[in-house]
């Protein structure tokens, strides 16, 4: 890992911790980024951190650009040693896979994709070495899921495989990107999983669909009602594939207010991972689901 | 007090200075494009420059008032029609309650800021009454304004002099070319230097797709990426980087061909490489740019990014001096 700065014009400091994902880069970031915020720098504005770097936006009105270059350098020889170590949740997402609406926005954009003949699911499966949809399926759900950054647009997670890096998914994005996505469309591109908050542009192949809403600028939406975005990095997600029936239960469930997510409070420790990785999963389902 | 909207016009949102503060969760700042258009059709009506007004992009609305207030119209050059007469943009207009505000063609321009004393009253949500149409968030319910909308207005505070104007001088315009200051950075080692002095050589246009979320621009060479194997997690597009996040101003080019400058209702992050970022003096200019005009993108350095910022903020600091004592 080498970590790279830049200004983003004359308001922002770009950082990227690492080319490559990993957790080892999120980790990091996310120490620095604590760091930063510990630190109450003034004229620091926003800090965002991302999968392997992260942004400060400041007022060089209030603190030169390199002199808070000079502070962020200093707080990541610090980070280097914090503990890689948080208190989050783990939460099951429901996810009609390979459901009527995301099928139909992807055959209006077939000239847009790598394979015009088949369809999203069939194309990851076939790169990732699967030999039907459903075997792909199974591997997009069989492990949990940890939101390594927020952001694109409001609330969006995107989430990254808790696998040995050999058994990570990967697929590409859509050649062009589409000018329309199905609202909670659970997406895939490079190493990272993510579901669309609102309906709009997206170059992620669309896997399925989640009846759960997880942003609601109304909020009126019963598990929104503190705060109008529900995903945080750090978030652990745990798929968990239905049919249409359940799908439609559930979003009559969310309209009448009683429908809460299934979720459970964890600890994550990068080292007893990296580890351990089945015997860390192995837990975190059984904080999810009773052991 | 009301403004009532009888017809649109294209695309007509309410806008203040934004909402900063939500960005690390892909909530934009957003707020009016044109951030001194904005302040100084505030300060013309006597409100506090942040007060929420209308932006409207190159069609005005048509709006009637239900009580006697003062007006201004800011941004690009349009001419301004009470009751059908026609009257400047850019100073204080008296209007009585039952009148009728309507709008010419743009002369020069892309978008402007009708303010009215007392501001636009809406419900603000994270501290800002801005328009964020992608997020269904601020304006009215989320959308830009629409016919039959009645618009809540406050009660003035400062009462201006029906007449007073910005002077001429003071007001920004675009150059054919526009130009427009960039400080190369962030994935500028992904292209090659053949590439670096190219983009800053060529001339580009602005392309149909520029809105509050970015400007594209078209006409220019294909930026030449440096070789190298993609990092894990990136994508197979050499234009691909694990998803980061992006910069207010900042140049991604998808693919390497058509550049996209992201503006107040950016994209928080994505997964293109970005070559650098439009210094934030220029900013505003952009938001008054139309589809096919020409522009030139021009490099500079820190220290010519923070002068070009201390004249923007000398600039704004004439117009309050001269609206004071006016």
């Amino acid at each position: 890992m080498k970590t790279r700065y830049s200004y983003g014009g004359d308001e922002h400091i770009f950082v990227e911790v690492d080319e490559e994902m990993s957790l080892d880069a999120f980790f990091k970031s996310l120490s620095i980024t604590n760091a930063v915020r510990d630190s109450a720098i003034e004229g620091v504005t926003e800090i965002c951190p991302a999968n392997a770097s992260f942004q400060i936006k400041y007022d060089p009105d209030v603190i030169a650009p390199e002199d808070l270059l000079a502070r962020l350098k200093s707080l990541e020889s610090a980070a280097e040693t914090a503990e890689k170590r948080i208190s989050t949740r783990i939460v099951e997402i429901p996810v009609y896979y390979n459901d009527p609406w995301t099928h139909e926005t992807l055959m209006r954009f077939r000239d847009r994709h790598q394979d015009p003949s088949g369809t999203d699911l069939d194309y990851a499966a076939r790169v990732n070495g699967y030999e039907t949809a459903e075997d792909f399926i199974v591997a997009h759900h069989s492990s949990p899921w940890f939101v390594s950054m927020v952001g694109f647009v409001s609330g969006l997670p995107f989430l990254y495989q808790l696998v040995e890096r050999e058994r990570q998914l990967q697929v590409p994005k859509y050649l062009r990107p589409r000018t329309d996505t199905p609202k909670l469309t659970v997406g895939y591109g490079g190493c990272f999983s993510c579901i669309y908050s609102v309906r709009g542009a997206g170059g992620y192949q669309m896997f399925g669909i989640t009846p759960m809403p997880i942003y609601d600028p109304t909020q009126e939406v019963n598990y929104l009602k503190d705060f109008m975005v529900f995903f945080k990095p750090g978030d652990i997600v745990k798929w968990n594939p239905i049919d249409r029936d359940e799908y439609d239960r559930i979003c009559a469930e969310v309209e009448a207010g009683t429908f809460t997510p299934r979720m459970a409070e964890v600890e994550f420790d990068l080292e007893t991972f990296n580890a351990d990785i089945d015997g860390t999963n192995r837990k975190l389902m059984e904080a999810l689901y009773g052991a | 007090m009301a403004l009532k909207v009888l017809k649109s016009g294209l695309l007509t949102t309410i806008q203040d200075l934004g909402r900063p503060g939500y960005f690390h969760l892909g909530i934009p700042m957003g707020g009016a494009m044109d951030r001194m258009a904005l302040r100084s059709a505030n300060l013309l009506v006597g409100n506090e420059e942040d007060a929420a007004a209308l932006e409207a992009v190159f069609v005005g609305p048509e709006l009637e008032f239900t009580a006697d207030a003062t007006i201004a119209v800011t941004g690009g050059e349009i001419p301004v029609r009470i009751d059908g007469e026609e009257k400047p943009c850019w100073t204080a207009l008296a209007v009585k309650a039952g009148q009728k505000l309507s709008f010419g063609f743009l002369t020069s321009g892309a978008r402007i800021y009708i303010a009215v004393s007392g501001g636009i009253v809406t419900q603000p949500y994270l501290g800002s009454r801005s328009t964020y149409a992608i997020g269904a968030l601020g304006g009215v319910d989320g959308r830009a304004v629409a016919a039959g909308d009645e618009l809540p207005v406050g009660t003035p505070k400062n009462t201006v002099q029906a007449g007073t104007s910005v002077p001429e001088s003071l007001r920004r315009k675009t150059g054919t070319p526009t130009e427009l200051r960039v400080l190369p950075g962030l994935y500028w080692h992904r292209i090659t230097e053949a590439a670096q002095k190219g983009f800053f050589e060529d001339e580009w246009m602005v392309a149909p797709e520029a809105d509050r979320m970015g400007y594209r621009f078209k006409g220019g060479r294909p930026l030449e990426f440096v070789e190298r194997e993609q990092p894990f997690g990136a994508g197979s597009d050499p234009s691909n980087i694990v998803d980061s996040c992006y910069p207010y101003g900042s140049i991604q080019v998808p693919g390497g061909t058509e550049p996209i400058v992201l503006h107040r209702d950016a994209v928080s992050g994505g997964g293109y490489f970005m070559i650098g970022t439009v210094i934030s003096a220029d900013m505003d200019l952009i938001g008054q740019l139309q589809p096919h005009m020409p522009v030139k993108f021009v490099p500079v350095d820190m220290e010519a990014a923070l002068a070009a910022r201390a004249d923007r903020k000398a600039a704004m600091g004439r117009i309050r001096t001269e609206l004071a004592g006016g």
